[in-house]
């Protein structure tokens, strides 16, 4: 499921990330904030007047501000046991 | 022999608390500068080790990465690498890192310890930490890292004696030159894996902490409450500034009088008294009057970025800025624009997309610096009645809000055109860490506010008093004769040069006095104030009675309301700052863009105050 679609307040492991759906700068922010696969993402706020962009999303103990497309090209699946 | 001080530079994450600890090791012995050829802060200080030997401390800008998305991090990454010009490499390296939020800030702190210069790792915030439910151990992850852990807490001043000997330690074993032992790498698939993995090793224990950060955050960032807030917020910041500074205001006031009496009872009257008296001390001292309502606005920008609001405010803000083809780091250089454009427009450097960077750059002079306040506040209380027009909102407030909002929808439509018309995208894009909120500690802050105040004051000193000294000898030669009907600033120099201007400046309502005003505060905006009170100054020595009126009062019995108002839609407009200039000529790497910027913005000047002024002709306020 894509992060964007995330009901609010659900961990989920990042499965995949889809690269050519974002800038190669976005992409490269992405991996230095430590947002790749693997790590543990979760939702926290939706953003403000319509379209209700941009998300806050949480990731390991840090809260970062990506915008919807950003969160639409971020795969994420129920994390194993 | 003189033996170079070691030198070391702390580095680390934004938000990792570098600069508390920078600021708890030094003091305030600190020097702030800026690097050659780039706007990139350089802040460093002295510093004392436990056995006494002085060592020169850097602070670096914060960096994510070694391998560089903005300006920022490409000083940062250049410093480490010793590739920054004129400055030398640093023989040890203090990373800092927040200890509640380690898997994030260990990735950095990876690539650094791969270059194989001598570290320490300060593992900050431990207290934050704590409070939020974790144990760390800080051998586990110096084991792990294999360099040095110490514990600190900046803002208490915790561990910084431990830190100071590992320090020691550090500049003992470095012995002079360490050589990099490794490029820098990418290769973030390992370097963030491995950062889970330690981050992993060295929680001992994890506990379901208080999380108010989340609850705080879940009403600054409501879909509703969080703009009405930031809206609000705003609103009280302007309400302040002209609420607050009255009694300071006053009191610059009561001591510029006094010191030009005692200059005046103590040099005989004449040129040389006149220099003094008209020239320095009306000169500067009407711009230093405004110090108190530069600092209240800085105080509120201060405590909105150190409590952790600002990213907040452009996460707020993010949606209705794409909408121009900004984003909500546009936001935060903005907002500083207010104070000053200067901080502003190096601020973008924070700005990943080069396009918004320069269209942010463009747009910054339209927000209203503080250095338009002294404008302002001459003219509204000149001019504009102190009535009350609602509980809490007086009549001058709501219409210095009404001039801030115009250069707000006027940066808002420029930054459209500018990317549709120049760059013929508006694509932009948003991306940006959100600290837990803290308390600004009341020292960072009163530092800040320092720096902030000395600044502005070394401008006045500067700038501003060469610019009075030069106005007041056009003012005050030739001398009119005894036998003319012109005042004396009509027959000056700076008169016949006004007159000459005047022609193109009175259709938008300008008169002369105006006219005279616009060239000299070309230096800088204030200096349009210190201009009218100099020329005002020098025209009615002798007349007792208008020597004691104000500025203000001088004015408001020559000007019309509708002149009055065109001269402050001009400044909304106006780019009348060299600084500000000269500092995007530097960012931007030549003179197409500042040449670029200074005819918009003129040319959006002259008709702002022409259709002010016969709007208001219309009205009949001419």
């Amino acid at each position: 499921m894509q992060l964007e679609q995330l009901p609010l307040r659900q961990k989920r492991r990042i499965a995949s990330i889809d690269w050519s759906l974002i800038s190669d700068s976005e992409g490269h922010r992405l991996r230095s904030l430590g947002i790749d696969e693997g790590a543990q993402v979760e939702a926290l706020h939706r953003g403000i007047f319509w379209g209700r962009d941009p998300l806050a999303i949480r990731v390991g103990r840090m809260t970062i501000a990506v915008r919807r497309k950003v969160a639409a090209a971020i795969i994420c699946e129920v994390e194993a046991a | 022999m003189m033996v170079a001080q070691p030198l070391i530079a702390l580095v680390g994450n934004p938000n990792a608390g570098k600069t508390a600890l920078f600021n708890a090791l030094t003091g305030a012995r600190q020097k702030v500068a800026n690097y050659p050829g780039v706007t990139v802060e350089r802040k460093s200080g002295r510093m004392a080790l436990n056995d006494g030997r002085p060592v020169e401390l850097v602070d670096l800008p914060g960096a994510y990465s070694m391998v560089p998305d903005s300006l920022d991090e490409t000083v940062t990454r250049n410093v480490i690498l010793g590739q920054q010009e004129a400055q030398r490499r640093p023989d040890a390296l203090i990373i800092v890192v927040d200890a509640g939020n380690l898997d994030n800030h260990l990735r950095f702190t990876l690539e650094v310890i791969a270059l194989g210069l001598p570290v320490v790792v300060a593992l900050n915030m431990i207290d934050l930490a704590e409070r939020d439910g974790l144990t760390i151990s800080a051998e586990k992850l110096s084991a792990e890292l294999g360099v040095p852990v110490i514990e600190t807490v900046a803002v208490r001043k915790r561990g910084l004696d431990e830190l100071r000997d590992a320090m020691a330690a550090l500049s003992a074993n470095a012995g002079g030159n360490h050589e990099l032992t490794a490029a820098p790498t990418d290769d973030r698939k390992v370097i963030n894996a491995r950062a889970r993995q330690i981050a992993k090793a060295a929680l001992i224990s994890e506990t379901a902490g208080r999380q108010w950060t989340r609850r705080v955050d879940s009403i600054l960032l409501h879909p509703l409450a969080g703009p009405l807030i930031l809206f609000g917020l705003l609103f009280v910041m302007f309400q302040a500034v002209f609420a607050w500074s009255d009694a300071p205001i006053g009191w610059i006031e009561g001591a510029m009088e006094w010191l030009g009496g005692i200059v005046a009872s103590a040099i005989p009257e004449g040129l040389f008294q006149s220099l003094i008296v008209d020239g320095m001390i009306a000169g500067v001292g009407s711009v230093v009057v405004f110090l108190p309502q530069i600092l209240i606005l800085f105080l509120f920008i201060l405590i909105l970025e150190a409590s952790g609001y600002m990213t907040r405010a452009a996460f707020v803000m993010d949606r209705l800025m794409a909408h121009v083809g900004l984003s909500g780091h546009s936001f935060i250089p903005l907002l500083s624009s207010f104070a000053c454009a200067i901080p502003g427009i190096m601020a973008t450097r924070s700005i990943m997309d080069q396009k918004e960077r320069l269209t942010t750059i463009l747009v910054a002079p339209l927000m209203t610096c503080a250095a338009r306040l002294p404008v302002y506040t001459v003219i509204i209380g000149a001019f504009i009645p102190a009535q009350s027009v609602g509980p809490g909102i007086g009549l001058q407030g709501l219409v210095l809000f009404v001039l801030y909002l115009s250069g707000i929808l006027g940066a808002m439509l420029a930054a459209l055109f500018i990317r549709k018309g120049i760059t013929k995208s508006i694509g932009s894009s948003f991306m940006l860490e959100m600290p837990r909120f803290q308390m600004p500690r009341l020292r960072d802050i009163l530092l800040g506010l320092w720096q902030r105040a000395w600044v502005f004051l070394r401008r006045a000193g500067t700038i501003i008093f060469a610019a009075s000294v030069i106005l007041w000898a056009l003012l005050s030669f030739p001398n009119v004769p005894e036998d003319s009907d012109m005042t004396q600033a009509e027959y000056s120099i700076a008169g016949r040069i006004a007159s000459g201007i005047e022609p193109a400046v009175r259709p938008i309502g300008f008169n002369e006095d105006i006219a005279l005003a616009l060239i000299p505060a070309m230096a800088a905006r204030e200096v349009a104030v210190s201009a009218l009170a100099t020329a005002n100054a020098i025209d009615d020595s002798g007349d007792e009675d208008e020597v004691a009126q104000t500025l203000g009062q001088r004015l408001a019995g020559k000007w019309s309301l509708a002149t009055a108002l065109a001269f402050l839609a001009w400044f909304v407009f106006a780019p009348q700052c060299v600084s500000t200039i000269a500092v995007t000529k530097r960012e931007t790497n030549g003179w197409k863009w500042p040449i670029f910027m200074v005819t918009y913005l003129f040319a959006l000047a002259y008709v702002a105050a022409g259709i002010t002024y016969w709007t208001a002709v219309y009205f009949g306020l001419g």
